[in-house]
């Protein structure tokens, strides 16, 4: 009875034969999801926030571009850096941001439900551990991407709107400014850089989700110290380093694994070619594969933990 | 096929037994009460009865094994813990929404009927609420939930007596309809005496007394004796003795009508006052049945 196909419960029909009026079809993974993004509005609110901010900067940018392009010539290379500078970085901040809001998300998942209780009433509905678990490690591997791919995506739309408006309100052609924005390279590079991170922070928020679900308190410290004393043992006891590395290694490795970026030469250079990109690289890396097997450890146990776990 | 069986139920954290032993059957249709004093071994008998926690010995809930199938039992399975466990965050449209869309036999027209007699609105979020609105709230939405099995726990904690009332009365009118089983514990025995079909106490995670109703308003009778009759009525075998305003209570369980009637006034005894015997015996007894 207790199928894998628990996830969808209603799916299947009701083999133990008992009367009862017709089962209506649910969508449990659909409105779990939903329910988190109702408890976490800063889910959306705070990347809308950071783009907000983005395009305040920008616009402050823009603003003062026609003066220099006038003292300089139109096609000095200072003007199109500036141009290229600007436009560059804005996703940035959005992308930062929901990493940010998905590790506190994560941290809180687990946690939140036990210490309100609330667990116990979404308990008393057929919705299985597993479930809940997906919906919320969902989160930060699939939704916040998203939103951060839409709002990047709008925040350049509206920046290159604004920039044309600005150079054309002062009478100079806006050819530069399109002939630098790259209109389906950006998106696409986007989008891959998006997928490879989610992929390759998988096990980090698969650990956080963990250290929820089991922390009686502060699962912040719980999540953070354990690797702390490993690397600080490792350094007493054997004087080496390999697990920092490690750590390190899971932290950067995306951009070097799936851009072919040295991380270790110091500066990040600006990734503007889709000839930079090296999917290849990157899925057959050893430490995609292992950091995939670690993230569905986690969870799994993360499951395991929810289902023995009460209100604190 | 009985709606909950257990036998020799057992559960221990660490060195507390909570559970020690416990045999019990719930047929269909009943509304049993488990009344016991404070760490009796109630809310861990619910838990396990609801799949929240493992334990030791049989247990089978409308068939199911509930720790095994917790997900499955809840489509035929409703609880309400306490009025402290819906998130404050949620919206009332939001409650409503969520659980039509995971809940199977959830009917949305019913749960809205019942808040349109209320003053709830839809676009609340339950922080906004007072305690017995919220309770309100969940009632509605579990009494829409075409269940077999109905679990409360301490459902009328902190609320004033106008809800409480008001919550039995709809439970009773508006969702029993003898096919359903109702699981109820509670402090304010009073308030469920008229309500139960059956009665449980629970004492030291052991059961202390099981049965109908109608069985102990014939089993246990309370006598206000004549001061004149009290060493007669004492040998009569009283299982508790209190005195009101400086006349003996004696409680008898299995008396003869007639002789206590003799002996001064016999009224049915209430389960509070049942309830003070039988545990309160069993205070300076550890482990000792009351029966």
């Amino acid at each position: 009875m207790n199928t894998p196909s628990n996830a969808v419960p209603g799916s299947h029909a009701d083999s133990q034969g008992i009367a009862g009026p017709p089962m209506l079809r649910t969508r449990p993974m659909y409105w779990s999801v939903r329910r988190e993004l109702w408890e976490s509005r800063s889910i959306y609110i705070a990347p809308l926030v950071v783009m907000a901010l983005v395009l305040f900067g920008s616009l402050i940018s823009m603003v003062r571009l026609p003066g220099r392009m006038e003292t300089l010539p139109a096609h000095d290379p200072a003007v199109e850096q500036a141009l290229i500078r600007v436009f560059s970085i804005a996703p940035a901040p959005i992308m930062l941001a929901t990493f940010l809001v998905g590790v506190f998300y994560s941290l809180d998942a687990l946690y939140g439900e036990r210490r309100d209780r609330t667990i116990l009433f979404w308990k008393s509905l057929p919705v299985s551990d597993l479930t809940t678990v997906l919906s919320k490690a969902s989160i930060p591997l699939v939704v916040l991407p998203l939103i951060a791919f839409v709002l990047s995506v709008a925040t350049l739309g509206i920046m290159l709107v604004l920039g044309t408006a600005i150079l054309l309100a002062s009478g100079l052609s806006p050819a530069t400014l399109w002939a630098k924005v790259h209109f389906f390279q950006e998106p696409l590079i986007m989008i891959y850089g998006l997928t490879v991170h989610a992929l390759w922070f998988s096990p980090i928020y698969a650990w956080l989700l963990l250290v929820s679900a089991w922390a009686r308190r502060t699962p912040v410290l719980w999540a953070a110290l354990p690797p702390f004393a490993i690397v600080v043992v490792e350094r007493i006891a054997f004087g080496t380093s390999h697990f920092c590395s490690l750590l390190r290694y899971r932290v950067t490795g995306a951009l070097e694994e799936a851009f072919g970026i040295n991380t270790s030469g110091g500066g990040v250079g600006h990734i503007d070619q889709l000839s930079q990109l090296t999917p290849l690289t990157f899925l057959s890396s050893p430490g995609l594969s292992i950091g995939l097997v670690f993230a569905a450890a986690f969870l799994v146990a993360a499951v395991r933990l929810r289902r023995y776990r009460e209100p604190i | 096929m009985a709606c909950i069986e257990a036998r020799g139920l057992r559960k221990a954290f660490g060195a507390t037994v909570a559970l020690d032993g416990v045999d019990l059957r719930v047929e269909e249709g009943r509304i049993l009460g488990l009344i016991g004093p404070n760490g009796a071994g109630k809310t861990t008998a619910l838990n396990a009865i609801l799949g929240l926690i493992p334990y030791q010995g049989e247990l089978s809930v409308l068939g199911h094994d509930p720790w095994a199938e917790r997900e499955r039992l809840m489509r035929d399975v409703s609880f309400i813990a306490d009025v402290a466990i819906l998130p404050r965050w949620i919206r009332v449209s939001q409650a409503l929404d969520y659980v039509a869309g995971v809940h199977p036999r959830f009917d949305r027209a019913k749960a809205e009927a019942f808040l349109a007699k209320t003053t709830i609105k839809r676009t609340s979020k339950v922080r906004e609420l007072s305690k017995g609105m919220v309770v309100q709230l969940h009632l509605a939405l579990v009494m829409a939930i075409d269940a077999k099995l109905l679990v409360l726990d301490e459902p009328t904690l902190g609320l004033d007596i106008l809800y409480r009332k008001q919550f039995y009365d709809s439970l009773l009118n508006d969702y029993y309809d003898h096919s359903r089983t109702i699981l109820v514990t509670t402090h304010q025995v009073e308030e469920v005496q008229d309500v139960l079909t059956d009665l449980m106490f629970i004492n030291r995670g052991r059961i202390v007394l099981s049965c109908s109703m109608e069985e102990i308003e014939s089993r246990y009778l309370e006598l206000l004796v004549h001061p004149d009759n009290l060493a007669a009525a004492r040998a009569l075998g009283p299982i508790h003795e209190r005195q009101v305003f400086g006349r003996s209570i004696l409680l008898f369980d299995h008396a003869d009508r007639d002789q206590l009637a003799a002996l001064g006034e016999v009224r049915r005894s209430s389960i509070a006052d049942l309830f003070v015997a039988v545990i309160g015996n069993q205070a300076g007894q550890p482990g000792g049945a009351a029966r």
